[in-house]
């Protein structure tokens, strides 16, 4: 990518019950200005339970309405599909919750548009601000840390935060191979083996608005031998 | 009548596999089941089948395999069928599920696509 030149981004918020968050969310999103860049949010129905669809469809927002629940994965998955068909050069996930701020945006496009990076990560961890995540998260995210170091040579510190940007030649990756459930560390280790710069910029991050956390402590033992064992497997295929 | 009670259990064996067969036979016309499945069961009746009406076979069996206590033998065989089976039926979960995955992303893309032709036809 040139310098210069005019992007389309992609917003993708995969939604699972988040009646109460996507109006404000919607709102934000629609004011945002980035120089540079025209920013269309796509709000990803998944097969929600509550009146999310209606909603959306009440706020007249672009978005998708899955017909089966497919999982976080899956749904994001699907906007990368959508990003890929219609053109777009950047594709940014979002999650519905309320719990990434869309005022910190900018930050994730910056290194994109620079053409530093081909994917970027927004950090809690890299400076101590904003919401910070419990105790038994941390370590688990440490052993993820440890991990991708271990495999990949990259340092992510924040290998769960699933505010992200891609760059066309990162999601057009991410089309063919995305993972289902828990997907954010494990993606993180096929982007690198598909020799993509990854890159890690602070971001504040504010406590959910609404919804509950997909991590929840009696899941949290499946989800790090899951993850694990994934990545492992992940990269033992890539030989 | 007592060669019917020493030959009692072979009896109610064969009802089994005979109702069994039924089963099966059913829930594939009624298309519950399909036919590719219906083999493997069909293929363990008739085993059982066997085993019940000649006796003598489940011994010979475990004299070849040098088994010492001959019902051991029906225990191991079937175990380790039904063991490779639920492996199968593992694999063929897995690719239900990314087909179906598949499917619902094109849907809600076709979905979606369909919905603005509408809108641009309404417009015009």
């Amino acid at each position: 990518m040139e310098k210069g030149t005019f992007r389309k981004v992609l917003v993708i918020v995969p939604c699972f019950n988040e009646a109460e968050s996507v109006a404000s969310l919607y709102t934000e999103l629609a004011a945002i200005g980035v120089p540079g860049c025209s920013v269309t949010p796509l709000f990803i129905n998944d097969a929600s339970t509550d009146s999310t669809l209606r909603v959306l469809r009440t706020l007249g927002a672009s978005y998708l309405d899955n017909s089966v629940n497919l999982g976080i994965g899956g749904t994001v998955q699907l906007g990368f599909m959508y990003a890929l068909q219609n053109g777009f050069d950047i594709a940014v996930q979002v999650d519905g919750d309320g719990q990434h701020p869309p005022s910190e945006l900018h930050k994730l496009l910056e290194p994109l548009l620079d053409n530093r990076a081909d994917v970027v990560i927004g950090s809690r961890f890299i400076h101590n601000t904003g919401f910070r995540s419990t105790g038994l998260r941390r370590a688990g995210i440490r052993v993820f840390v440890w991990l991708n170091r271990l495999l990949t040579g990259n340092v992510i510190n924040d290998s769960t935060s699933g505010y992200r940007s891609y760059n066309r030649k990162a999601f057009s990756e991410l089309v063919h191979y995305y993972p289902d459930e828990y997907p954010e560390p494990e993606a993180l280790v096929y982007l690198a083996n598909k020799r993509l710069r990854l890159l890690e910029v602070p971001v504040l991050m504010t406590e959910r608005r609404g919804g509950s956390s997909s991590i929840r402590s009696l899941w949290s033992v499946y989800y790090m031998a899951k993850v694990t064992l994934n990545i492992l497997f992940l990269h033992a295929r890539r030989q | 009548m007592s060669n019917f009670f020493s030959y009692r259990i072979q009896v109610v064996a064969v009802i089994a596999v005979l109702i069994f067969f039924g089963v099966i036979a059913r829930l594939v016309t009624r298309g519950r089941l399909r036919t590719e499945y219906s083999f493997v069961w069909i293929l363990m009746g008739i085993l059982f089948l066997v085993l019940t009406v000649w006796r003598r076979s489940l011994d010979l069996m475990a004299h070849f395999f040098g088994v010492y206590y001959a019902p051991s033998l029906i225990f191991m065989f079937f175990f380790f069928m039904i063991f490779i089976f639920l492996i199968h039926l593992s694999v063929v979960s897995s690719k239900h599920h990314e087909q179906i995955k598949k499917l619902s992303q094109e849907n809600a893309l076709l979905k979606e696509k369909l919905y603005r032709e509408k809108n641009k036809e309404g417009e015009s």
